[in-house]
């Protein structure tokens, strides 16, 4: 695990925090949207706070795209998770929000869950059935077979 | 039965959502370390090795179908009951699919991640 690493796994949570919450603040101001209105959902688009919301869950969503590129599911996933319990900290230092206790408890066991995660390793799923039908790809676009081998064998 | 169908919508919803994130993270496997990747061959070669992976798209599709269904169910059953129940039961689903589907080596230490932020998820929006 490099830093940059690192940084990408800071995205994929503080993008998609990010993003739900202005989601979900400009959704609120844009009022209700029925299956029956739908054209509603093209006027909420015009809110700036969806429309900055729509921004950063693409950023996120490039991030985690990035991320499972290197990761395993069952490893990114819990850094998700980990954005919930920054909505909570946000609502309650920021926001003065009230957090009930069970919050609390959800938040410990998150951040527990994500502790438990990334003490091990950050890949474990095998290589070899995915490495044939990339080398064929390759050889077919040109690209040197030495790159493809790299991709490969990263453990 | 109103019931029924909510808890319907929210099983649309896990397995729609299981299905997007095993066929993307397969997609970005086979498309390999995007660092290394862009290091070597450039940006264009990394987008174009996402565009043209078919399990990309379906798990684009499948994402999306997702999204709906759970426009759906938001529209019959309460937030506080579908958003967490569907959010916890796609973490446990991804667990078993990622073991099954995308061999990853599901040890004790990721199962009990699993368990745990899935019941912090459900208590954090109950």
């Amino acid at each position: 695990m490099t830093f940059r690493k690192y940084l990408v796994l800071a995205g994929v949570t503080v993008f998609a925090a990010a993003g739900d919450a202005m989601l979900s603040h400009g959704m609120k101001q844009a009022g209700s949207v029925s299956l029956h209105h739908l054209q509603g959902v093209i006027l909420a688009v015009l809110n700036p706070w969806v429309a900055v919301g729509i921004l950063l869950l693409l950023a996120f969503f490039a991030s985690y795209m990035n991320a499972l590129s290197w990761a395993d599911l069952t490893y990114v996933l819990p850094a998700t998770s980990l954005g919930y319990v920054l909505l909570a900290l946000v609502a309650k230092f920021a926001l003065q929000e009230q957090v009930s206790p069970m919050r609390w408890l959800g938040i410990a066991l998150i951040s527990g869950g994500v502790g438990f995660v990334a003490g091990g390793p950050a890949l474990t799923s095998h290589q070899e059935d995915n490495k044939s039908p990339l080398l064929a790809e390759d050889a077919r676009n040109g690209v040197p077979a030495e790159e493809v081998g790299s991709g490969g064998v990263r453990r | 039965m109103k019931g029924a169908y909510t808890w319907g919508g929210i099983l649309v919803v896990v397995f729609a959502s299981v299905v997007g994130d095993i066929l993307l993270a397969r997609a970005m496997k086979q498309v390999g370390d995007v660092h290394a990747l862009w290091r070597r061959a450039g940006l264009w070669t990394v987008v174009s090795r996402i565009l043209g992976n078919s399990n990309f798209f379906l798990g684009v599709t499948a994402m999306a179908v997702a999204f709906f269904s759970l426009l759906f169910a938001l529209s019959w059953g309460d937030v506080s009951l579908v958003a967490p129940a569907a959010a916890s039961l796609t973490f446990i689903g991804n667990a078993f699919a990622a073991k099954i589907f995308l061999h990853e080596r599901v040890d004790r230490r990721r199962w009990i991640a699993a368990v745990l932020v899935a019941t912090g998820v459900a208590l954090l929006a109950g």
